[in-house]
């Protein structure tokens, strides 16, 4: 029993924010928009604080290495209340991977956003202590981005048959 | 007559009421039949280490009976499973934290190569930051081939001398992993 349909929230998204939402489509249900770096806090507050969107779900990066802005920060919020989730995406160049902290607004942000820049090098202002979560210190690459050669398919050392399987 | 085997004595001189042989091959045999074995368990291969200590298989026959979960009284160093590059240090931690004499077992394909996981953040084998004694394949290995794996660590401890430590061999050897 969604108190709020996908249809409604779309409709008070784009009366607020006037051409800030761009890229709307709605895979299997789900809402997605696409805004810019500097909106992005307003909608977050706004879905938030108006539309009780409690629930932060998930922040994480794609890299899309043929695009122009080739990395995709996603924000997935959940609405317990109206029983509704959106997905936000916001794209960056390469050049400049900086992008405001949620960390004020949902505390959870904060392992996220850590997580996020630790796999993708996503650099989040604001965050209140960003170091990598889940790799060792030291480590000077971001694993997730497309920029690593694939293993030499060639390769024989590590064949099943060596490991008894 | 009974079926229980008892250890046979090691290479002697036997005579009417008495027995010598060197010291080394009497504590080699004393240790060996009285191993206490830290196990360093990270993943499957740990659950077929729980299934060797069980009833069906028992390690404890080989009088590894005293599972040691801390460093200071083990002599064997068990380390079954991945180690990620981030329990490395914690690893090397605990073989600097074991007293001479101490052995060092991997079990399993990622202990001792890391294994299917040619993984940026994988350590591609224990032997990278300890010394290791024997190495156990298999993914997961059986528990005979635990059994094995520590069968041949007797063998070590009864033919090596009774202070390894000073062997110069060894101080090399550990000196290669910048160990004291």
């Amino acid at each position: 029993m969604s108190k709020l349909s996908a249809e409604d929230l779309l409709q008070k998204l784009t009366s607020k924010f006037e051409g800030a939402l761009n890229n709307i489509t709605q895979p299997y249900g789900l809402l997605t928009l696409e805004t810019s770096r500097e909106q992005l806090l307003e909608v977050l507050g706004y879905l938030k604080a108006e539309l009780q969107f409690i629930h932060l779900t998930d922040i994480t990066a794609i890299h899309y290495p043929e695009l122009e802005k080739p990395f995709a920060v996603v924000y997935h919020v959940h609405s317990l209340v109206n029983g509704i989730r959106v997905r936000l995406k916001v794209f960056l160049a390469a050049a400049d991977v900086h992008i405001p902290t949620a960390s004020n607004l949902w505390e959870g942000a904060n392992w996220m956003e850590r997580e996020t820049y630790d796999f993708f090098g996503i650099i989040f202002d604001g965050h209140p202590d960003l170091r990598r979560i889940l790799n060792v210190d030291d480590m000077t690459v971001f694993p997730m981005r497309k920029e690593f050669p694939l293993e030499d398919p060639n390769r024989i050392d590590k064949k099943d048959y060596f490991f008894g399987r | 007559m009974s079926d229980i085997q008892i250890v046979e004595a090691p290479p002697g001189i036997e005579g009417s009421g008495f027995f010598a042989t060197s010291l080394d091959k009497a504590v080699g045999m004393a240790r060996s039949y009285s191993l206490w074995p830290l196990p360093f368990a990270t993943s499957c291969c740990g659950i077929e280490f729980m299934a060797t200590m069980g009833s069906h298989y028992d390690l404890s026959r080989f009088g590894a009976e005293r599972l040691s979960f801390s460093p200071r009284q083990a002599d064997l160093l068990m380390v079954m499973g991945t180690i990620a590059k981030k329990m490395a240090p914690v690893l090397r931690q605990v073989y600097l934290q074991m007293a001479e004499p101490r052995w060092v077992m991997a079990v399993g394909a990622c202990a001792s190569s890391g294994g299917i996981f040619d993984t940026y953040s994988v350590l591609q084998g224990i032997d990278e930051i300890i010394p290791v004694d024997v190495y156990v394949p298999g993914c997961p290995p059986r528990p005979e081939a635990i059994i094995d794996g520590f069968m041949n660590i007797q063998k070590l401890v009864q033919t090596e001398s009774g202070r390894r430590r000073e062997d110069p061999k060894y101080q090399e050897l550990l000196a290669k992993y910048g160990i004291q």
